[in-house]
């Protein structure tokens, strides 16, 4: 394994060595953590700008004043690129990646740690190159996260030149950043496995983190040469996309879904997969199709590459061509439905615990389930030529990210925290956040899927010049749904108050509190450089719970057989 | 599958490459088989020149290759000298391009004078920026074979050169001898 990591723990180091260079890989998913904890406060920071402003149009908002109409655009702009490029993957991907598939696999460390740390190091800088671009004259992008030419090729169009370049370049380098860790993930649990640790001895989440990895890295590449073309569209003036030169502003679309709908899965499978962790060990059952839940996912990702044209049913494409996507993207709900399926077997008979990553995870299912059913109505060309570009789909895609990015980090971060920090959350605290998040979040978007219904265009930045939509009817679900944000704000602080106080004051958690299975549980908490004291063996699969015969409900994946029947075969390999 | 780490990565390293090339080539021809008019463009590339370069690079693999070799005898000394063979083709590529570039800029044709040019300088630009990459790298793999240590990195590093060969053996047709 790593040379570094073989080197003895240095506990001399000094701050600097151990949180801001470290190559361990622990530090590493903590620094990810928090700088996507800290980018979820200013891309939550701009959804409140712009929500007052769609409320109370014209009016000051607190805290930040008169919203103009190129603010309005760089405020939603930056808050879905922040949203799902610096803190839906750095939390779901890079954190939990980092975090736990050298622990579930009981390596000490990536394989390449310098690698690792390079990744995180490529990543803060293209926050930095982000966040920076709010100041540059004009402000930040103001041309949609998606941004489509000619409006993100032209500062004629978008009114932000410097804004645009520093979005291309941000997100250029966030790419290379995810592409080393996925590089490094990927080569870690292929090679890195604890003896006797076979391909179906892997932890659900830990295959779900891999897929994904190599999701991103097959589907993102035709995007990096679009972002170099869009980059040199802006800067040097080339026309790659622009039909006055015999370029084609379509052909962004396409390179960009085609990473962009992979994508909803590069972050929905960790998500999913943290979910399933957590639904085992509070139902103390068995996963449910452990194999077809592997199958499935791999399935899921191929067919992922073959939907990414249902985001253009309205951009001329060949009708024939839209009947094509539709029945693709109608056949991708299926193998994600069959997953929900299978957690809802897992819960049936077991003996269910509702701690708080538990209620997380009940809700991630229950609340991703209507996003997904709202998506049937998008998929198809037919419905979706209506619907395109409201907020329909805006509560739609909410309905499929917010359990993913927010629902499924907090189900994460609550399951492993004693394993982070070494003492347990507050149960109380935590439930109260849970309540008051998921029926905010409820309260936001119902209404919003009327607005939609009934016309409300998405990129609007004043309803008054719309004599249609400017009705006190509509105008009402907006503000209801801008005061459920505003409760949803309100509860995060609980959140931030339990976080912080459990970190130093929260009763010392043992090795295996929630008496899990999986290998991070048999290291110490928090586990040391090195992870484990002595390297664990593996002779069973991750989810044998409430075994027969058995006095314990759980039987650790490290624990050797009490019988002296013969022990699970040695390692294989992929 | 027993892959050794670093070799397994590369593998992997190049399949994320392949995706970015192939997007950007895909991009091209799609566009290529709709604007017939680009092969007035096209007219103007040098194929002698391109000829002559795919020669050099393709020999260039030649040397990264007995490199491997020789890093399999233990013979470090003599892998990091055939590397460096390697690095020179690469500078004998890049010069060439160089001039080819001096003499097609002083012609007119700039990155802005059609949207074929623009491909031909993005494709052919991201190219050379992988031969300098490579070039770096395995100046670096040199060091550390010379005194014979890592000397895996000596095949790892080959991979790659292969690769950035690869690439060019599509960029040749497609820049050049179509037209």
């Amino acid at each position: 394994m790593s040379g570094l990591a073989a080197q003895p723990a240095h506990h001399d180091k000094g701050f600097v060595q151990t949180y801001l260079w470290s190559t361990d890989h622990k530090v590493i998913a903590m620094q990810y953590l928090f700088t996507g904890m800290l980018m979820a406060l200013i891309g939550g920071f701009a959804v409140y700008v712009f929500r007052m402003q769609l409320a109370f149009p014209g009016q000051s908002v607190p805290l930040f004043g008169r919203v103009s109409a190129g603010q309005y655009n760089s405020l939603v702009t930056m808050h879905g690129t922040i949203m799902i490029f610096w803190v839906a993957m750095p939390v779901l991907l890079a954190a939990f990646g980092n975090f736990l598939i050298p622990l579930m696999l009981g390596c000490d460390d990536m394989v390449f740690p310098k690698v690792n740390r390079l990744s995180y190091q490529i990543f803060l800088l293209s926050a930095v190159v982000l966040v920076a671009s709010f100041f540059v004259p004009g402000g930040a992008f103001g041309g949609a996260w998606t941004a489509y030419p000619p409006l993100s090729a032209k500062a004629a169009y978008n009114l932000t030149r410097y804004g645009a370049t520093f979005w291309v370049v941000a997100i250029a380098l966030e790419f290379t950043a995810f592409l080393l860790g996925g590089i490094n993930f990927v080569t870690t649990a292929m090679n890195s496995r604890a003896p006797g640790m076979r391909m179906f001895d892997v932890p659900i989440v830990i295959w779900m983190i891999v897929i994904a990895s190599i999701l991103f890295m097959a589907s993102v590449g035709p995007l990096i040469a679009g972002a170099v073309m869009l980059l040199f569209d802006q800067v040097l003036g080339t026309g790659f996309y622009d039909p006055a030169t015999g370029g084609d502003p379509i052909l962004w679309q396409h390179l960009f879904w085609f990473f962009g709908h992979p994508e909803v899965y590069v972050v929905l499978l960790p998500a999913m997969g943290v979910v399933a962790e957590v639904i085992a060990v509070f139902s103390r059952k068995k996963l449910f199709g452990y194999r077809t839940i592997v199958y499935t996912a791999v399935a899921t990702g191929v067919i992922s590459f073959f939907v990414w044209a249902h985001h253009q049913f309205v951009a001329g494409i060949d009708p024939r061509m839209a009947s094509l996507f539709t029945i693709t993207t109608l056949i991708i709900s299926v193998p994600i439905a069959e997953m929900v399926f299978v957690y809802i077997a897992t819960l049936y008979g077991g003996s269910i615990t509702l701690a708080t990553p538990m209620l997380w995870a009940l809700s991630f299912v229950a609340e991703f389930l209507l996003g997904g059913v709202t998506g049937i109505f998008l998929g198809a060309a037919g419905s979706d030529i209506y619907l395109h570009d409201t907020y329909f789909v805006l509560a739609h895609f909410h309905y499929t990210f917010f359990p993913i990015a927010i629902i499924g980090a907090f189900a994460g971060i609550t399951f492993w925290f004693p394993k982070m920090f070494g003492r347990m959350m507050d149960e109380r605290l935590g439930k109260i956040h849970f309540w008051g998040t998921i029926i905010a979040f409820n309260v936001i978007f119902i209404p919003l899927f009327i607005t939609g219904a009934a016309g409300d265009h998405r990129r609007i930045f004043d309803y008054s010049g719309f004599p249609d939509l400017a009705t006190p009817g509509l105008q009402h679900l907006r503000t209801t749904a801008t005061m459920g944000l505003l409760s949803l704000l309100a509860f995060q602080p609980v959140f931030f108050f339990n976080f912080i106080r459990s970190m130093v004051w929260g009763p010392i958690a043992s090795a295996n509190p929630w008496r899990a299975n999986t290998l991070e549980w048999a290291a110490p908490s928090p586990p040391p450089h090195g992870n484990f004291a002595e390297l664990p063996e593996v002779y069973r699969g991750p989810y044998e719970y409430s075994t027969e015969d058995r006095e314990e409900d759980f039987w650790p994946q490290h624990v050797p057989d009490d019988s002296p029947a013969p022990a699970a075969s040695a390692g294989g390999g992929w | 599958m027993d892959v050794p780490t670093g070799r397994l990565a590369m593998w992997w390293v190049l399949a994320s490459e392949t995706v970015i090339f192939g997007g950007l080539l895909g991009s091209y021809v799609m566009m290529r088989l709709r604007h017939g008019a680009w092969a007035d463009q096209a007219a103007n590339t040098n194929t002698w020149t391109g000829a002559f370069n795919t020669l050099v690079l393709l020999t260039s693999s030649l040397s990264a290759v007995l490199a491997h070799q020789a890093a399999e005898r233990g013979d470090g000394l003599k892998a990091a000298r055939l590397l460096r063979c390697t690095i020179l083709g690469g500078g004998v590529f890049l010069m060439v391009k160089a001039f080819e570039w001096t003499h097609e800029i002083t012609e007119g044709f700039t990155i802005t004078s059609g949207l074929f040019w623009s491909f031909y300088y993005t494709a052919a630009g991201l190219h050379a920026a992988h031969v300098v990459a490579g070039m770096v790298i395995m100046f670096i793999v040199s060091l550390t074979a010379a005194r014979n240590e890592e000397l895996h990195r000596v095949e790892n590093v080959g991979i790659y050169w292969h690769f950035v060969d690869v690439v060019w053996i599509f960029l040749f047709p497609l820049l050049y001898i179509a037209k």
